[in-house]
């Protein structure tokens, strides 16, 4: 009897750990999401008198209420694009050669090895890669482009892992039927497998960029000025061949590197423009992860296979 | 047969062949890069501080008129603040990561994961302005004699920056687990808490072990969060109550500044950064050499 009830209370012990347990996940859970909420909260009650449509259209000041970030969110889109140039075809064809080309030898696990490492390889030592490399010893100067090419670099083990995955899902039924009907491996490549998986691609390279687009460290430690008056150079020239390139030559500034800028003035008047820039930039990034987290779920639940 | 196609289309073929491996060596020429940068540029400064200096002195004045160059000082910035991180980060992870992979099924989890998905994807930099504007200020409320700049405050937000990351890696190891193992837990009678803990969670916990490794590198080489809220004097302290500044912050200091090229100075980013890189590769090498042992070890039986 007595054994009964020591046992009875044993359970009873083991299910009060267990919702303890979950109490406590629920808090946490609860506390993360109220520190996203009050992150939030706090940006949006501090930069609520700067949200003008001005402070998108004018350029930096000296002055706070007259800042705004015209030239960073353009500068924004320039390096987007640089980046996306770089670490999609680059990023893409390295995964397809792991996936669908390597045999298994020493310098596949040697590459394979190497991308697990560059994904942990703080990001601020890409900087100083772009620094000592695109910056000063090829003389791209403190240019979008060295910038673009740092961050494309920095990008390109996301868009390969997300690649081999993307590539992975895709079931070899296809790929046998492309090559029963006399297909080679790159048209089977080409014209099967890369369309069978472009969502799950597409994803990664969102991700990427949406972690491209945050990343400050690296394009302070390159040399990107945060006072930029005026707008890169247009892609399109009155002249033949009607298309210029001088905008990836041109001085930048950056959503991240102006924020950066303003939250480390000891001017508090500053604060707002640091709250208001440092909200435009968590926006893009949540609506880029958003997409890509939609893309994800139409993906599974289109799926044929 | 491969043979009968025509001559262009094979040429063509191995020339894409040829292309694309170009594109997989660009992640070997990527690390060497770096290495050649890293080393290339800190040579010149070790020719005029010795090793031995660098890693015992126990100051950090690179651009004084007497400079003295002790890594262990913006190391010392770096550990206080990762270790705050940590323990935010290691105890959080996991439960979340228990709870998400044995507790939480189907259309819970689902809505779960968007909210850490979401906390993973703010800016640092934004994290930075959070922790010096919002968390700061909060905890000088229980703290009034806490400076404005502190590494504890950076610390506790970069552990948050780094829960979603721990959580996410050891909840795909925990998954990995086989459902036979819980279900014999199951079968002599333990609740749902005592197979996770007592069953899966030491079934997986070299995979665990690997997210906390690759936690740690996060910690190590976060940059913006210290840069913003931690200050930026150095200074050789394990008091998370004080400012310092971190290897990290060091560099974005020096970069932001106008150190002319070529200099002392500006080589001493190169160093620091080199000891940044090699404590970052030992982790990540670290963190797979303990998922390959696992694999190794092949199913648990």
């Amino acid at each position: 009897m007595t054994d009964r009830a020591r046992l009875k209370a044993r359970i009873q012990r083991a299910k009060q750990l267990e919702r303890g347990f979950l109490l406590v996940a629920w808090l946490l859970l609860a506390l993360l999401a109220a520190v996203f909420a009050g992150l939030f909260v706090s940006m949006l009650q501090t930069a609520w008198p700067r949200l003008q449509p001005d402070f998108f259209l004018s350029f930096a000041s000296r002055r706070a209420a007259q800042a705004g970030i015209l030239a960073a969110w353009v500068g924004t889109l320039v390096l987007m694009s640089i980046t996306a140039a770089v670490a999609v075809p680059l990023g893409v064809a390295a995964g397809v050669y792991l996936e669908e080309y390597a045999r298994q030898s020493r310098l596949t696990t040697l590459i394979e090895v190497n991308i697990a490492n560059l994904a942990g390889v703080p990001s601020i030592v890409y900087g100083l890669l772009g620094l000592g490399l695109f910056a000063r010893l090829l003389g791209f100067g403190a240019s979008a482009l060295t910038a673009g090419l740092t961050l494309g670099l920095l990008i390109l083990p996301i868009v390969v892992v997300a690649t081999r995955e993307a590539i992975r899902t895709v079931p070899n039924a296809i790929r046998e039927a492309s090559y029963a009907v006399g297909a080679t491996r790159w048209q089977t490549v080409w014209q099967q497998t890369l369309p069978a998986a472009r969502a799950g691609i597409l994803t990664g390279i969102i991700i990427g960029l949406s972690r491209a687009i945050g990343e400050t460290a690296p394009i302070v430690t390159i040399g990107a000025v945060t006072f930029i008056a005026f707008l890169p150079p247009s892609p399109l020239s009155p002249n033949f061949p009607f298309i210029s390139f001088d905008w990836v030559w041109s001085p930048f500034t950056a959503l991240p590197i102006v924020t950066f800028d303003w939250t480390s003035r000891p001017n508090a008047d500053f604060r707002a423009n640091a709250a208001a820039a440092a909200l435009t930039l968590t926006l893009m990034t949540a609506a880029m992860n958003g997409a890509a987290s939609w893309l994800r779920y139409r993906l599974r639940r289109r799926q044929r296979w | 047969m491969a043979t009968s196609l025509p001559r262009r289309r094979r040429k063509m073929e191995s020339a894409i062949e040829w292309l694309l491996a170009g594109a997989a060596l660009a992640a070997i020429l990527t690390t060497l890069g770096i290495a050649a940068v890293l080393v290339g540029e800190s040579l010149p400064f070790f020719r005029s501080v010795s090793l031995w200096r660098f890693l015992t002195d126990t100051q950090w004045t690179p651009l004084f008129a007497d400079p003295r160059f002790g890594i262990g000082v913006l190391l010392s910035g770096t550990a206080t603040s990762s270790l705050v991180a940590l323990a935010v980060a290691i105890p959080c992870g996991t439960a979340l990561a228990l709870f998400l992979s044995e507790f939480a099924v189907g259309p819970l989890r689902e809505s779960v994961k968007p909210i850490l998905e979401l906390l993973a994807g703010v800016p640092t930099v934004v994290f930075g302005y959070f922790a010096l504007d919002v968390v700061t200020p909060l905890l000088q409320k229980a703290w009034p004699a806490l400076p404005g700049f502190n590494l504890l405050s950076a610390g506790l937000v970069m552990g948050v920056m780094i829960i979603p990351y721990v959580a996410s890696l050891s909840e795909d190891a925990l998954r990995a687990v086989p459902m036979s193992l819980r279900e014999g837990a199951y079968a002599l009678g333990a609740t749902r808490l005592q197979a996770a803990w007592q069953v899966v969670f030491p079934a997986a916990f070299s995979g665990v072990a690997a997210a906390y490794v690759l936690g740690v590198s996060r910690a190590i080489g976060e940059t913006m969060i210290v840069a913003i809220a931690a200050g930026q004097q150095p200074r050789l302290t394990l008091n998370p109550f004080e400012p310092a500044a971190t290897v990290t912050t060091y560099i974005v200091q020096v970069a932001k500044g106008d150190v002319p090229h070529g200099s002392l100075g500006y080589r001493t980013i190169f160093a620091a950064a080199l000891a940044l890189f090699l404590l970052a590769l030992t982790f990540n090498l670290a963190a797979d050499w303990i998922r390959r042992r696992q694999r190794l070890r092949g199913r648990i039986s």
